[in-house]
């Protein structure tokens, strides 16, 4: 089985695209969870303030979402663009 | 020099492929027993008295956290001595695969069955009235926590008793063994995830008997979510198994099945502990505070539905890479 250049090039932009994702995605998971999980002992310990926790919550789980999006951003350049 | 015949090659993938499956399969047991084995100990420390009961639900919890790692025995034993049809190279993909599947699979549960085990003994000796209540949920709990292992078994038995002598062995192979992958490898987060909430369910349980009820609701709850991501992995899995890919000796397409699965399966183990500490808080704060049960939840539901996203966008990608690609 021969091998072209052009189809290693595209094997390995597909493969990477998957481990891109795959591996982007352990840590949002996880830091979002530990997030949430506070928030559900805040609002636990203070039921007055649930608005603004849940606030604070999804303000913060945004921004820890981030590297996951830079990992689907490049899993979808390494898909279409590159 | 690799210039084997096929039945040789099904041979070495067998072998590998129980090999891997028994040792990958034994990490998660081994790790949950100790845990559960600690905190008996540490149980029976502040009250020997009790220690009769403690041993029981310590060997119970133990027992269903040995179950993923019997299933991996069983994939491992039936590898190493059934006998393969030869027509094509295929079926030592498939072999592999089926143990990856089973071996990676095997981890999650087991570590997640330790920890409702580990509070059921702590539970015991912190209130001995309710030792059947605190039983029952250790047994829902646990139980809830082998899901994912189950699914990587169906996953291997479908890979090691399907006939797919008339598929092309290129790209299929690459298809096979990222269905491994997904199935395996999307089962880690899932079960360990599941153990964290029934852990707290178990607590929650011995603090505050009188909230059983509702905790178990949360609990299960909670769970459920939990066990999404594995069921992404399962999905992409059987995507990958049945579909059909046209014939081709190009690497790229071969590349692009085999990253779905990888992408699908490493991407679900985050969201899977992520979720699973969410809901493990939420179960222990319904237990202080039971009728604050509809705030918490809601928190709960959307911290977790957020905290999904990445499993969501691996599911994407896979997609993309199956179908578009």
């Amino acid at each position: 089985m021969a091998i072209e250049g052009a189809d290693l090039v595209k094997a390995a932009a597909y493969l990477g695209a998957g481990i891109s994702m795959g591996l982007g995605a352990i840590g949002p998971g996880v830091g979002e969870g530990m997030a949430a999980a506070k928030a559900c002992e805040a609002i636990g310990k203070n039921p007055k303030e649930a608005g603004l926790l849940t606030r604070t919550m999804l303000v913060g789980q945004a921004v820890s979402e981030s590297t996951g999006i830079y990992s689907l951003v490049i899993a979808l350049l390494l898909l279409f663009v590159v | 020099m690799i210039d084997f015949d096929i039945q040789t090659w099904i041979k070495v993938a067998a072998f590998s492929g129980g090999g891997l499956a028994m040792g990958l399969g034994a990490i998660g047991a081994a790790v949950g027993e100790g845990y559960t084995a600690a905190q008996a100990n540490a149980a029976i420390s502040r009250n020997p008295k009790l220690a009769g009961d403690v041993f029981k639900t310590m060997l119970m919890g133990q027992a269903i956290a040995e179950s993923a790692s019997i299933f991996a025995l069983v994939v491992a034993m039936l590898l190493l001595f059934s006998k393969f049809p030869a027509q094509s190279y295929l079926t030592a993909w498939v072999l592999l695969s089926a143990g990856l599947s089973m071996g990676f699979g095997a981890i999650g549960a087991g570590i997640g069955a330790g920890f409702p085990a580990g509070a059921a003994c702590t539970g015991m000796i912190r209130q001995p009235a309710a030792s059947n209540r605190l039983m029952t949920n250790m047994l829902i709990g646990s139980a809830v926590c082998q899901t994912p292992a189950i699914f990587a078994l169906v996953t291997a038995f479908i890979l090691l008793f399907s006939n797919f002598s008339g598929r092309p062995v290129s790209p299929t192979w690459a298809a096979m063994l990222g269905a491994g992958l997904a199935a395996g490898l999307g089962a880690i987060g899932s079960g360990i995830g599941s153990g964290l909430v029934a852990e707290s369910g178990c607590e929650g349980t011995a603090r505050q008997p009188q909230s059983a009820p509702t905790i178990l609701n949360v609990m299960l709850l909670g769970q459920a979510v939990t066990q999404t991501t594995a069921i992404y992995g399962l999905l992409i899995s059987f995507i990958l198994i049945f579909k059909d890919a046209p014939a081709t000796d190009a690497l790229a397409p071969a590349m692009a099945l085999i990253s779905a699965g990888i992408c699908m399966g490493i991407g679900a183990i985050g969201p899977g502990v992520g979720e699973g500490f969410t809901a493990r808080s939420a179960v222990s704060w319904v237990a202080r505070s039971p009728d604050m049960v509809a705030e918490i939840t809601r928190v709960m539901l959307v911290g977790q539905a957020v905290a999904e996203s990445t499993g969501i966008y691996s599911l994407v990608i896979a997609l993309v890479l199956i179908f578009v690609i």
